[in-house]
């Protein structure tokens, strides 16, 4: 019953582990071909993969697991997607009914235990409700600010002794879930005479705008005004990075001018962004002093939650785009150029401290950043990338330009070390002729190493770089620069396993890349290899800190821009 | 700023919890929770005294509506409304206390319920800054045992919180 509901819904990929409250229903995925089902080696993998899945296709990920341990072990990856607002829908096994709350075999209070970091949870209490919580589940985790959504299942009501008949129904009602549609037009005509007024716009686009498809409406709306604009780290591919009017991300490791355009900027249009403090800096009295705020979000509670919004509009951001795009043709007043150019200019100023360039090390020793910089001239910057979280994340986002939504794919709100590689299987899964590339450190990657099986049981032939500074880059960097370079708990060289013979141990390619004057040739050769999972592992240069970064505690414009300078 | 907020929920498994972890989970106060089923059994209307500034209130109300269950929310103290509590409070009861008792009862309108020979069980309905003032009236040490139900409230006039 619960597998047909699924094959109803739409679903034809599920990540799961088995065990023993969910047998029946892994019974019940044997004896049908309509949906796939690919087994990890961990539960945690099954909902990092679902949802790197999710981040790329906007389909829901949905992740099968059992009781206690399994549902447990689920929980990163559902509190990872919680925080970035992915549908998902993670069905858990419980124990039998009758055993709930005796403290059975492998039981724990799934619902209880994901209760602060699902959008909502369903207890399953009779196998006729099945089919209407199946369809409630994917209606609420895929609608409005989306979110994960679980199912408990306890093993009985899967019994297949249990004849019932089945119809899935073909809409809900739910007289306590209402999803915010379009803006209010009287709101969004003020925000659009606010920007036409504007003097120094700055547009400011998020995560929001990747899951509500907005990106191309975005892309029209700005270069119709000619407007600067940034991306947050979520944000990163709503706007082509390669366009002019791109001022890079923003934020903590954000570049110099869009850090800068943020600070003095008169008219800020905040869209499908929650005012984050890796955006704001942690004193939100110093953000944006000048700007008259416009704040675009589906979800109410994020509107001046952190940051008062003078204009707030809820809505869905296709919605309140596409009018505030109309507003703008019908408007008399026009962009006030001369202003604008002169914006412009002070920007051009900012961009000249290039505060991302590189400068190569004359000894051969490889820079983290000329990775990806060299990752993004062999992949033509088309490839889906998946990361981990740290230095090489930041360096990632920072260096691979991405030009479309959907293509950037990593844990922004949460965090969660070991959501690279499952999340690249997921979007692997999603496009089989995909390059999905994982950028990984070698910190990171062995949180869910265990995940090189599952991609040669299914053959996923993901390509793995791991800029491997042989140390826990991010924790390093910080205690460098606040607890006087006392490395406590952050290296581990003489520890670390053969990466490249682990690669092969597990049947999949293993390159190593030393010299910078290896890494174009080897590279090119890891992505020789269509069918074949490679890893590379590149030394880099564990000397080197991520900047831009902002100064704690201060506004947007004060950074740290290299190892001797700040603003 | 204290808040009376009364909303409507499903009278469903959890819903109780999910409102109540929101309050844990972001750091939200509760003075007081009353919660019971309403005339129409499918649903519970639930009220909760909470405080904080205009910006917190917001903030909580928005997250409040946004849980699954809630169908339905107002905060009372934005209008003129009816709050009551219940108390029921045991004291010491010996001698002359008695009649002392008796007769503090009768100024707040309270009733005795129940009687020992050494105390008195009280009833007693308001608001909740009546009942305060009624345990602060009891003499020194009498006091035995306080029950209270925390606040439910309702609009004055004809608004309505329902479907």
């Amino acid at each position: 019953m619960l597998i047909r509901a699924l094959h109803d819904e739409g679903v034809d990929l599920i990540f799961g582990y088995p065990g023993g409250a969910v047998l029946h229903i892994y019974d019940a995925i044997f004896r049908q071909d309509r949906i796939e089902h690919i087994l990890v080696r961990h539960e945690q993998a099954a909902t990092h993969a679902a949802d790197g899945y999710a981040r790329a296709t906007g389909k829901p990920g949905v992740v099968l697991v059992t009781s206690g341990p399994g549902a447990t072990n689920a929980i990163t990856g559902i509190a990872t997607a919680y925080m970035d607002s992915i549908p998902m829908v993670v069905i858990s096994g419980q124990v039998e009914s009758r055993l709930i709350g005796t403290d059975g075999f492998q039981e724990t209070d799934m619902v209880g235990i994901s209760r602060p970091i699902v959008k909502h949870s369903f207890m399953v209490q009779h196998a006729s409700e099945i089919p209407m919580m199946v369809k409630k589940a994917f209606h609420i985790a895929t609608t409005g600010r989306p979110g994960p959504v679980v199912i408990d299942i306890p093993k009985d009501v899967t019994d297949p002794k249990l004849k019932l008949p089945y119809e899935y129904p073909a809409d809900i009602k739910m007289r306590s879930y209402a999803v915010p549609g379009k803006g209010h037009s009287g709101q969004i005509k003020k925000a659009v005479d606010a920007l036409l007024g504007a003097k120094r716009p700055m547009i400011y686009a998020g995560g929001g705008v990747i899951q509500g498809e907005g990106a191309a409406l975005l892309t029209e709306l700005t270069r119709k005004l000619g407007y600067p604009i940034t991306n947050t780290l979520m944000g990163l591919g709503a706007y082509p990075a390669s366009d002019k009017q791109f001022l890079g991300m923003l934020g903590m490791h954000g570049t110099y001018e869009a850090n800068m355009a943020m600070h003095y900027c008169d008219v800020l249009l905040g869209i499908g962004v929650r005012f984050d403090d890796r955006v704001t800096n942690s004193d939100t009295s110093k953000f944006c002093p000048d700007a008259t705020i416009l704040h675009v979000d589906i979800d109410p509670a994020s509107i001046s939650k952190t940051v008062a919004a003078d204009v707030p509009i809820v809505g869905s951001v296709t919605a309140v785009l596409e009018e505030m795009i109309e507003c703008l043709d019908q408007a008399e007043q026009k962009v006030d150029e001369d202003a604008l150019s002169s914006w412009w200019d002070q920007i051009g100023k900012w961009r000249e401290k290039d505060s991302l360039g590189v400068t190569a090390h004359t000894n051969g020793v490889i820079k983290p950043q000329q990775v990806v910089q060299a990752l993004h001239r062999i992949t033509k910057g088309d490839a889906y990338v998946s990361t981990d979280v740290g230095q090489h994340q930041m360096f990632a986002a920072q260096y691979y330009g991405f030009d479309k939504p959907r293509r950037w794919i990593n844990s922004g709100g949460l965090g969660t070390m070991g959501f690279g590689l499952p999340a690249a299987m997921g979007v692997q899964l999603a496009f089989r002729d995909a390059v999905s590339v994982c950028v990984t450190g070698e910190g990171s990657f062995q949180m869910n190493l265990q995940e090189f099986a599952t991609c040669m049981q299914y053959n996923l032939p993901v390509k793995i770089i791991c800029l491997n500074n042989q140390s826990l880059g991010m924790v390093r960097q910080w205690q460098d620069m606040q607890y006087g370079g006392r490395y406590s708990h952050s290296t581990y060289a003489e520890s670390l396993p053969d990466f490249v013979k682990l690669a092969e141990a597990y049947g999949h390619v293993g390159i190593r890349i030393e010299k910078l004057d290896d890494l174009d040739a080897k590279l090119e050769e890891a992505f020789a290899y269509k069918d074949k999972l490679v890893f590379v592992d590149v030394r880099v240069d564990p000397e080197e800190h991520v900047y831009p970064m902002a100064i704690k505690g201060g506004a947007m414009k004060d950074m740290i821009l290299s190892k001797t300078e700040r603003t | 700023m204290r808040r009376i907020i009364s909303l409507l929920m499903e009278n469903e498994p959890g819903a109780l919890s999910r409102v109540v972890g929101l309050f844990s989970q972001r750091s939200y106060n509760i003075d007081s929770l009353t919660v019971a089923p309403t005339e129409d059994n499918s649903l519970s209307r639930l009220t909760v005294v909470t405080n904080g500034d205009e910006r917190k209130i917001e903030q909580i109300t928005k997250h409040l509506n946004k849980v699954v269950d809630v169908v339905k929310l107002v905060d009372l103290s934005e209008g003129a409304h009816i709050e009551r509590e219940l108390l029921l409070i045991k004291v010491k009861a010996v001698g002359a206390q008695r009649a002392e008792i008796q007769r503090m009862a009768d100024i707040f309108r309270a009733q005795i319920v129940d009687i020992t020979p050494s105390a008195y069980s009280i009833q007693l309905t308001g608001t909740s800054e009546k009942l305060d003032a009624f345990i602060a009236a009891q003499a020194e040490n009498t006091v035995m045992e306080v029950a209270r139900t925390g606040v439910c409230g309702i609009a004055r006039g004809e608004k309505v919180l329902s479907l």
